[in-house]
């Protein structure tokens, strides 16, 4: 995460110099809330995604900022300027569609200088900066042709192009990637965030992927029925999720729904509804309700937890189980353990070359209690 | 600034077409004869046209007079006039109304849409005589009187719907976001309008103008019972004249308008097939 260290150390002049805030925002279509209360700074230079699964408003919420939509309430600001009465045309942000939506009538070329024939350029400066533009995406010798004549990818690059010809404030980018097959989609992810990092320029992207996310963005929001449920770099979202939902859509993890019984200085005991004893010691305090009693649920990554065919010297967060399924993922192995008490767990161990244990055998899993967390539900 | 992504490569070359083997089938036979029974009577006119005996019984040898003759008909060229007249103010003004029709359903949500979508598609599935009826009392009852404009006004209406069916159809295959686009590089509504949306539809437009332009050139019902005095079409002139026998005259008319018309039905469908053509390439 050396990138997001470098973005994150850029000066963000004051705190009230956000590239894009969105303050207490609603959108409501036809009586249902598409956006309830979102709150989001994004601060200028960095690359933010929004995460989310399909649905929960993360592309009403840049639909907000681009202008295609009004809010129903709450506020929008680019560079500290309300938006509320800026019409899209006159909002100093550019969209990259899902679709690309080029312009099928006119060549690349054209589609390029569209907004700058627009604002009234004089001709060298036109060209000039459709050069430039179309440089940057390496799409210079196809310049003359139509948007038809050109694969999935080299679209994207021209959407791309034609969006940053125009220097704006903010890139909006709707699920950029989401069109173009793997290998072409992991080449891109690289090249949008060595472009974004070249220009400096404050990107805001919405993604369904959260892998996507985690390697692309330096802070994500992650997005569920309309509202923000964490912001954070891509290491606490992944690390330190807030809400059960966050931790279940980042990644994998195994979640126990269960009961506070213990809080103290050692940490938390936890009671799971099918009766496992859990010992949980975050490094954060918790913030839940003190003493017994609170509904707690307990998250556990599938790569902190350790199977052994023999019993471990450990005393807290260790069952025994059922081995019911291996599979050979080349560099992990992935395992499920049915627990006595119904449980399943999933686990995800290196490939270290020794002996794996076989299916359907008795085995033992455990993980130390500073790998888990304890989440109010 | 540095150039830093690679050259995307190229598009691989489309895969050679398929070619069919022809093959000997009943469906084959049955579309064959199908075909030759549609045809048969538009064929049988063309040669007669050619005929030399004016009583279209038996075949005395070939001529051109019968086109000759047309030619310096003026009463036919007259209705060929009145006709072209009626085609094209008509389809002038349904490419403007019928263009608003199919954008303005496909944009915008208001009350009572699905049922303005119905109503706008039903002249196409009217009877001709119900419309021609119905235009002829609506007339009257305004006391309207009846003139060539008649004529043009009651083609508009089903003019207007085969040119929003088409366009529609275009709309549809669109990227739903392309004025979105516009308005987002600094394009104003009008401007994203008439520079993004327009050209990407005048395939559409083009197309359904000319089948609409067909279809009012060949109406007859609709424009025999709006014309007034004097405007008489050419299907109208055609009409009177085979009352009092068919002249091979007649028939030599008759075979340039199909001619005619099959031209323009096969630049319509040529021009909507190409737009379709650079879509999916």
């Amino acid at each position: 995460m050396s990138q997001t260290a470098v973005s994150t150390q850029r000066p963000s002049k004051t705190d009230t110099a956000y590239d894009v805030e969105l303050r207490k925002v609603f959108k409501v279509y036809n009586g249902e809330t598409a956006v309830r209360g979102v709150d989001l700074q994004i601060r200028s230079g960095e690359f933010f995604s929004i995460l989310g699964p399909s649905g929960c408003g993360k592309t009403t919420t840049l639909r907000l900022v681009a202008g295609f939509e009004t809010p129903s309430a709450g506020e929008v600001l680019v560079r500290g300027q309300s938006m509320l009465t800026v019409p899209p045309y006159q909002r100093p942000v550019n969209t990259v569609f899902q679709s690309y939506a080029l312009f099928g009538h006119m060549t690349i070329w054209d589609n390029v200088a569209f907004s700058l024939k627009l604002k009234g350029k004089t001709k060298a400066e036109l060209q000039d900066r459709v050069r430039e533009a179309l440089e940057l995406v390496k799409m210079t010798s196809f310049a003359h042709r139509y948007p038809a004549q050109l694969s999935g990818g080299q679209q994207q690059r021209v959407a791309l192009a034609r969006a940053l010809v125009n220097r704006p404030a903010v890139l909006l980018l709707d699920e950029p990637l989401g069109a173009l097959d793997l290998k072409l989609r992991k080449e891109m992810q690289v090249e949008l965030t060595s472009l974004q990092q070249e220009l400096g320029m404050t990107f805001v992207m919405v993604t369904h992927d959260q892998e996507e996310a985690l390697s692309m963005s330096d802070r994500i929001a992650v997005m569920n029925e309309g509202r923000v449920e964490q912001i954070g770099s891509p290491s606490e979202i992944y690390e330190r999720p807030r809400t059960p939902f966050v931790a279940d859509f980042i990644g994998e993890t195994n979640l126990f729904r269960g009961r506070l019984t213990q809080h103290d200085r050692d940490g938390l005991t936890v009671v799971t509804d099918a009766g496992l004893q859990l010992a949980v010691k975050s490094q954060e305090p918790w913030a839940g309700g003190g003493g017994g009693g609170g509904d707690v649920v307990v998250s556990v990554r599938p790569e902190k937890v350790h199977v052994s065919l023999y019993k471990p010297e450990v005393a807290a967060n260790c069952f025994e189980g059922d081995l019911r399924n291996i599979m050979y993922l080349g560099t992990h192995v992935h395992y499920v353990v049915e627990l006595r008490s119904g449980d399943r767990v999933t686990v995800m161990q290196v490939n270290t070359g020794g002996e794996r244990p076989k299916l359907h055998v008795p085995v033992y899993v455990h993980w130390s209690p500073v790998d888990c967390l304890a989440l109010a539900a | 600034m540095t150039t830093i992504l690679p050259t995307p490569p190229e598009d691989p070359t489309d895969p050679m077409a398929k070619r069919l083997k022809p093959q000997l089938s009943w469906q084959g036979v049955f579309s064959g004869v199908m075909y030759f029974l549609m045809y048969l009577p538009i064929l049988v006119l063309t040669v007669y046209s050619f005929n030399e005996s004016p009583y279209s019984a038996g075949w005395k040898g070939f001529t051109l007079t019968w086109y000759a003759k047309l030619f310096s008909d003026y009463r036919i060229l007259e209705a060929l006039r009145t006709s072209l007249l009626v085609a094209l103010v008509a389809v002038a003004v349904a490419a403007v109304l019928g263009t608003m029709v199919a954008v303005g359903l496909a944009r915008y949500q208001f009350w009572g849409k699905r049922l303005y979508l119905g109503m706008s598609y039903l002249p196409t599935i009217v009877p001709d005589i119900a419309i021609a009826v119905a235009t002829l009392v609506f007339l009257a009852a305004l006391a309207i009187p009846l003139s060539v404009w008649t004529i043009v006004a009651a083609h508009v209406v089903f003019c207007l719907a085969y040119v929003a069916i088409v366009v529609s159809t275009r709309l549809g295959d669109l990227d739903p976001h392309l004025e979105e686009a516009a308005l987002d590089l600094g394009a104003t509504p009008l401007q994203s309008f008439f520079q993004v949306l327009l050209p990407q539809l005048a395939p559409g437009i083009l197309s359904g103008c000319l089948l609409a332009f067909v279809l009012s050139l060949d109406d007859f019902l609709i424009a025999s019972f709006t014309a007034g005095n004097g405007a008489t079409t050419l299907p109208m002139e055609i009409f009177s004249r085979i009352r009092t026998g068919v002249k091979p005259d007649v028939n030599a008319l008759s075979a340039l308008l199909i001619s005619f018309s099959a031209a323009i039905a096969l630049s319509s469908e040529y021009f909507r097939y190409r737009s379709e053509r650079k879509k999916v390439n």
